[in-house]
């Protein structure tokens, strides 16, 4: 019923009471002594890329006295669901399937997805509230005030957080003391959420984890200078995602690692010159050993995170009668994931990590020629070149191998788009991504349905071989076959279509003004 | 939501002191509680530290010009509002004469309150009026006030007579024995026979205290200023007494 009116923070408070802190001298309200007080432990959760946070939501679990409530509000502070935790305290980081059935994992399942819930900040709070009143000696008014010890990611103090909450029929009122308040030595405004002001406390803020390549660019800058910050930023993204990873968190912590080392990879092959001689040539073998490293384990969680549709396709067959399949899948991940994690405890992997970080810091220091605009305008220029050569070249009896080569070209016309993106006007690249992101979707469809057909057989006979697989199984394993096969010819025969549409002269006109911006 | 009304053709007998202190016990035991000051003296108004005034007066709000809502206000107890009094309820008779079916006026002005709050109390001005036969039928409870004496007994019966002529509905009736003084005999003997007599009387009963008096220097309910006091425990019988023959549902758990 009642909502906040009002948050301010009070500087230079020495944990005194907060009828001392807040004086409101000459004003013909009061503000008593505290009335209740307590602590509270909270706790807020996110994914690891800040899904909720992006999207203006905070989810909070608050324990006190015994008792653990969760919350979900939105920007405005609103609550939009919660979960008094019946179910008992809950165990972090976890997956939606940790929260009870109900209006919270609801509104939580199309933000969060697959990725899990894991601790962003803790703290502990000691909460005192005092009342307002007027000269009736009538409250019209409620303030806490909350002084937080951060105790995670980094222990430190957060300056106390001032509520003022207008009780019914007083809004007016309470309106004139906050103005009062507002006016007071010391109390500023305190709009940030507990969150925000949680992790200020410890020098962090919310959402500064991102999988996307996230560099400022000036079109003057050193190509070798510039492509050491493009890679510096993929290394760090690679670095961030191995605890998440080792621990297997969540799929998508292979998912992103993955995803900087193959982005990594394709800078060295296309921009690698731009380094200083040799580095390029040096690692080359080494991110390919990291991203081989990778695929097995990768290639079990996009069969595994695709099992229940998979399993609701089925016609002919049941479900159940896939169980074994995916028991199978799962017993290889568990072995996979071993000489995963082993490869990245290894003293390889540690050293690329330091190694490579020495390189690009080197890198960056040296002032070479081009500069990064001309680099770019030219690497782009080639790749998109290459694309069209490619595309044009291909006809309805190409073998599959030429659209899967296809998919690489567009794959290292796409990661230059990204590396090179902060030179243009955002509005422009979203623009030449659009259609080069369609014919990738399409591209990516055909190549990924007939690898997993592959895959499919090359499980089907080790299951054989392992007489691990009922006749039963092995048939349904047949029908998702042939379902894979439908979906690549579908891919097929879209292709032409999307094709057509990224080799309009429209579409080749927006790449060339893109890079001829850039350029001049 | 239950409505319950604090009623007698007297004044004087502790109905605004039963109305404060039983709503003040609703809202702790967590129901969302509306007391509504209807006597234009505002006692129950001043008890809370609540300006008897509503904007527009009573006329507003009877003719629907005023929401309820923009009226209340909240107490300095959780769970616990209040709808203040006003002067010009002294002539509620006269609005309620002009309205439509003036009787039943009260209930359909409250009945949109219901999914804000379980329990509502009405606490009446003394007499019979058009007002006091509008809160008769907006109750389902009536709460009656009795000073032990055998003319009170005989009011009491009356009373039920005329809701007996009600059509539809009518609002239970528990009485109960208010401001006893145990130094009279008189008080005593009724204040002990009659409850087990008739099943319309409580068994609790409030005695003449001066911590009730001191109320209205404190400006707050007994039971809250000193919940562990005789007075405060005989408002809690009482209150236990009523919840259980309105059969009011136990209260809906805290809320987020």
């Amino acid at each position: 019923m009642q909502s906040v009116l009002r948050q301010f923070v009070v500087n230079g408070d020495d944990g005194a009471e907060p009828g001392e802190v807040l004086k409101l001298p000459g004003s013909a309200f009061a503000i008593s002594e505290a009335a209740r007080s307590g602590s509270l432990r909270r706790l807020w959760l996110d994914t690891f890329d800040w899904r909720l946070y992006r999207s203006g939501l905070t989810l909070e679990q608050i324990s006190s006295r015994g008792s653990t409530d969760l919350t979900l509000t939105g920007r405005d502070g609103a609550i939009l669901a919660a979960d008094h935790g019946g179910n008992g305290p809950l165990k972090w980081p976890g997956g939606l399937d940790v929260l009870p059935l109900g209006p919270l994992r609801d509104q939580l399942g199309p933000v969060v997805g697959v990725r899990a819930l894991l601790p962003v900040a803790r703290a502990v709070s000691s909460v005192r509230e005092s009342r307002v009143l007027n000269s009736d000696d009538k409250t019209i008014a409620r303030i806490t005030v909350d002084r937080m010890a951060v105790t995670y990611p980094a222990a430190g103090s957060a300056p106390p957080r001032v509520a003022v909450t207008a009780l019914r029929g007083y809004q007016p009122q309470a309106l004139r003391m906050v103005e009062q308040l507002a006016a007071v030595p010391g109390v500023g405004d305190g709009s940030a959420s507990g969150l925000e002001v949680a992790l200020a406390a410890v020098g962090r803020r919310p959402g500064d984890y991102s999988g996307k390549i996230n560099v400022r660019l000036t079109p003057r800058m050193p190509a070798s200078a510039a492509m050491a910050m493009v890679l510096t930023a993929l290394l760090d993204t690679l670095e961030a995602n191995v605890n998440g990873t080792v621990r297997d968190i969540d799929t998508e912590f292979l998912h992103d690692l993955r995803i900087a080392v193959r982005r990594t990879r394709s800078a060295l092959k296309l921009a690698g010159d731009a380094l200083p001689d040799g580095v390029a040539g040096r690692f080359r073998p080494e991110f390919k050993w990291l991203g081989d490293l990778t695929t097995p384990t990768r290639d079990l969680d996009v069969y595994l995170l695709g099992f229940p549709d998979m399993a609701a396709s089925l016609v002919a067959a049941t479900a159940e009668e896939l169980e074994p399949f995916h028991d199978y899948l799962r017993r290889s991940r568990v072995a996979e994931r071993r000489v995963l994690v082993r490869g990245l405890r290894s003293a390889r992997f540690a050293r690329l990590s330091v190694q490579w970080r020495e390189a690009l810091t080197a890198t960056a220091a040296a002032r070479t020629r081009p500069s990064v605009a001309r680099l770019a305008a030219s690497r782009i220029a080639r790749a998109h070149r290459r694309v069209l050569r490619d595309g044009n070249a291909i006809t309805a009896t190409s073998p599959p191998e030429s659209l899967h080569e296809l998919r690489k070209r567009c794959k290292e016309l796409r990661y230059l788009l990204e590396f090179f993106g902060s030179l243009y006007d955002p509005g422009e690249q979203w623009r030449a991504v659009r259609e080069l992101k369609a014919l990738q979707d399409c591209l990516g469809e055909f190549q990924d349905t007939q690898v997993q057909h592959e895959e499919l057989r090359t499980f089907a006979d080790q299951m054989m071989a392992e007489r691990a697989a009922p006749a039963a199984t092995l048939l349904a394993m047949g029908e998702i076959a042939a379902g894979l096969i439908t979906r690549q010819r579908q891919a097929r025969n879209e292709f032409a279509g999307r094709f057509r549409d990224f080799a309009s002269p429209a579409s080749q006109d927006r790449i060339r003004t893109l890079i001829g911006i850039a350029a001049a | 939501m239950k409505t319950f009304a604090t009623y007698n053709i007297k004044g004087g007998v502790g109905k605004t002191a039963t109305a404060v202190n039983l709503s003040y016990l609703a809202a702790h035991e967590g129901y969302r509680t509306l007391l509504w000051d209807l006597d234009p003296q505002g006692a129950a108004s001043f008890l809370f530290r609540i300006r008897p005034r509503v904007k527009g007066g009573g006329k507003a709000l009877i003719r629907g010009k005023r929401p309820m809502d923009d009226a209340i206000k909240a107490t300095d107890f959780d769970n616990l509002d209040l709808l203040p009094a006003d002067f010009t309820y002294r002539n509620l008779d006269l609005v309620l004469d002009a309205a439509k079916k003036p009787s039943r006026r009260l209930g359909s002005l409250l009945a949109p309150l219901s999914t804000e709050y379980d329990v509502i109390f009405l606490d009446c001005p003394p007499g019979i009026s058009l007002l006091s036969e509008s809160v008769l039928h907006a109750a389902d409870m009536l709460l009656v006030p009795l000073i032990p004496t055998t003319l009170s007994v005989r009011t009491l019966d009356q009373l039920t007579e005329f809701i007996g002529s009600f059509d539809g509905s009518r609002p239970a009736i528990l009485a109960f024995f208010s401001m006893i003084d145990r130094r009279k005999r008189l008080h005593r003997e009724i204040a002990e026979q009659l409850p087990v007599e008739r099943d319309d009387v409580a068994a609790a009963a409030i005695p003449a205290l001066s911590l009730i008096e001191r109320m209205s220097v404190e400006r707050a309910p007994v039971t809250a200023m000193a919940p562990r006091s005789a007075a405060a425990r005989r408002y809690g019988e009482l209150w236990q007494e009523a919840r259980e023959l309105s059969k009011l549902p136990d209260p809906p758990a805290a809320d987020i």
